[in-house]
């Protein structure tokens, strides 16, 4: 018994993929709305990887990951639909997506890294503010407010023994749930292997001690840049799926501050540096928003008497407070995170704590 | 005309400016004693404002159009030092139970407790004065102090700049001249010498604390009667370019956030008149990033011995 509950835990990933693989044959809600929920939140678990490359891995604080996240959705968008001539195949737009956005994330890393810590937070949240300010005012490119619509569904014109391919998406939302898993499994087995890997160990020896690293010959530009480029990459690959999924941009102001913020606390809740950790921390942020406010509203809703409808009793107008209690709490009691990253936590447990 | 208008949209930099001034040496000075950026810093003058809101009818102050009589000027004194107290204090609170304890973590955890605090304050805002905008009576009237159809230049801009510049020349005064700065620029450089020379490290930091928040009070009390709406989501957008304002003069330095201030007014008002105002926040942090990008540092960043 012992046995199998390490090999479990040592394996967590694949049991955990197994498990989600499956569990659209038995509960059924995962053909409807449920499942565009659990679709969405394998999305922000993959952000929240890229995210993690950057605060996690690398150690440089970023606050404008939505705005990689927004490139990708809308390069895909802007290559995909009816209104511009381009309309390639989803997959190979969802490609050049992710090459164009790491290649944003390469432009902004270069003039900026020389700055410290949080001069360079405070450039990637500026630049997330232009991103946005952008996407909303070039309004022949990116349909202003309205954003692009519509984005047609991954293989579409496909043809696969018979049936359309972009059809069986448009039709059972389990395709979505089923290529957003697919995509999040590919990027944790990606990120397992970067950990171990020249330049994941790099990132790690840059995070802990710069001058150190560059005296044993590792380029901290190069490293720093390639961490910009990476993260930028996997945002705009959820960047893709997000449009796919929801077949359009939705408006700029779904890639704003509030949506980088979100993503970071999720990292630092769950585990800087921290695979395992990154992922609970999206689906306690996610799960806390869509699941257990509601939940715990309707209750309160039935022991106070459907009469009593004040607003200051609903657990949603709390939501903020809640959350802000949530980081301060964990960054004074368990500032490595949930599931810490054995790394990171021995390296902050040198430094008094 | 071209040179009218010129003029006046630098006039309107110069008042903006003075209001992102004083927020901005809310972040700086904190920046300077703890090198974390005080994220929190434009949620508490949403707070103010919401405070001198509250205040108006309680000092008598109401919505006017003639010149503003003296009982109007003693009544704005009164809620600027109300405001900057309630800030100032509440500050300091949040000093003592969020970021003392989190001196000796890693450099994240005060960053993100303040991003916790900011949002702890956003919903005591929405609380306290619901979630739409509210309408700040005008007290002082938009009228134009100069005659004729020329240049502009109102009474609230006057009011502007009656309230800030005091406060940051005294700021920049209290800080070079005095004890009490001396013992904070100490703080600031090395808080372990500082405390082996007798400084008493976590006073200066609550001192720091309370004028950070005091300014900030008193900003929100300009914010509120200058724009005469405020929000529970204010303080994200005067937070923003208060923040881009002391980053740019150099993160830690006093004049930086002064010089800061009134750079990104000017940006913001020359971008808003030849740009269109939708533009503007892409203007003004395009100019952060080319600026940084050329000089890390900030404007003047450089000078080490100037840090607080």
């Amino acid at each position: 018994m012992a046995a199998a509950w390490k090999w479990i835990s040592q394996r967590w990933e694949v049991v955990a993929l197994a498990l989600l693989a499956v569990a659209p044959l038995f509960v059924p809600a995962l053909g409807g709305a449920l499942g565009g929920q659990v679709t969405t939140l394998f999305i922000y678990c993959i952000l929240a990887l890229g995210l993690n490359v950057m605060v996690g891995y690398t150690g440089l604080l970023h606050l404008g990951i939505a705005a990689f996240f927004g490139i990708g959705a809308y390069v895909v968008a802007i290559l995909t639909v009816p209104l511009f001539p381009f309309q390639i195949g989803w997959l190979a737009a969802a490609a050049v997506s992710i090459a164009v956005t790491a290649g944003v994330g390469f432009a902004l890393g270069g003039p900026v890294l020389k700055l410290r810590g949080d001069a360079l937070a405070i450039v990637t949240l500026a630049f997330g503010e232009v991103v946005k300010v952008t996407l909303r005012n070039l309004e022949q490119v990116t349909g202003g407010m309205k954003g692009l619509n519509p984005v047609p569904p991954p293989g579409a014109g496909v043809t696969v023994a018979g049936t359309d391919l972009g059809l069986a998406f448009a039709v059972d939302p389990r395709w979505f749930y089923y290529l957003a898993l697919a995509a999040l499994a590919g990027v944790v087995w990606a990120m397992r292997r970067l950990e171990n890997s020249r330049l994941g160990r790099a990132w790690a020896a840059v995070r802990e001690d710069e001058p150190a690293a560059a005296a044993l010959g590792i380029s901290a530009t190069q490293v720093k840049l390639s961490a910009f480029a990476m993260s930028a990459a996997v945002a705009a690959l959820a960047g893709c799926l997000y449009a796919a999924t929801l077949s359009t941009t939705a408006d700029p102001n779904a890639y704003d501050f509030n949506r980088s913020i979100l993503v970071l606390c999720a990292v630092i809740l769950g585990g800087l540096g921290s695979i395992p950790g990154t992922l609970l921390g999206v689906a306690i942020l996610v799960g806390f928003d869509t699941v257990l406010i509601p939940a715990a509203d309707s209750l309160i809703q039935q022991l106070s008497g459907a009469a009593d409808r004040s607003s200051l009793l609903s657990l949603a107008s709390w939501r903020l407070a809640i959350f802000g209690l949530a980081l301060v709490l964990v960054m004074r009691y368990r500032p490595a995170g949930l599931i810490p990253s054995r790394r990171l936590a021995a390296e902050w447990g040198r430094g008094g704590r | 005309m071209s040179a009218l208008f010129l003029l006046q949209q630098c006039l309107i930099g110069l008042t903006n400016g003075g209001l992102i001034a004083l927020v901005a040496l809310g972040y700086t000075m904190v920046y300077g004693v703890l090198r974390f950026i005080n994220f929190a810093h434009g949620d508490l003058i949403m707070l103010g404002a919401c405070a001198a809101l509250g205040l108006v009818a309680p000092l008598g102050l109401a919505a006017t159009g003639g010149p503003p009589s003296l009982a109007t000027w003693l009544g704005i004194v009164a809620m600027v030092l109300l405001c900057g107290l309630f800030c100032g204090g509440l500050n300091v609170a949040v000093d003592r139970f969020v970021y003392r304890p989190l001196r000796e973590a890693p450099a994240l955890a005060p960053l993100v407790s303040a991003i916790g605090v900011s949002f702890i304050f956003m919903n005591i805002g929405l609380a306290w004065i619901g979630p739409a905008d509210r309408g700040f009576p005008q007290v002082v009237p938009a009228a134009s102090l100069l005659p004729g159809n020329g240049v502009q230049f109102g009474w609230k801009d006057l009011l502007v700049l009656v309230v800030a510049m005091p406060l940051i020349v005294g700021t920049m005064l209290l800080m070079r001249t005095t004890r009490l700065g001396k013992a904070v620029r100490a703080v600031a450089q090395d808080r372990t010498a500082a405390a082996l020379m007798g400084i008493d490290v976590d006073r200066m930091v609550a001192t720091t604390f309370f004028l950070a928040g005091f300014l900030g009070g008193a900003a929100s009390v300009i914010a509120g009667l200058y724009t005469n709406t405020i929000s529970y989501q204010m303080g994200f957008q005067n937070g923003l370019y208060a923040m881009t304002a002391a980053v740019l003069g150099g993160l830690g330095s006093i004049r930086g956030a002064v010089a800061g201030g009134f750079v990104v007014g000017l940006v913001r008002a020359l971008s808003t008149a030849y740009a269109g105002e939708r533009w503007t926040g892409a203007i003004v942090f395009a100019v952060l990033i080319v600026v940084l990008a050329f000089r890390p540092e900030g404007l003047l960043g450089h000078r080490v011995k100037e840090k607080v």
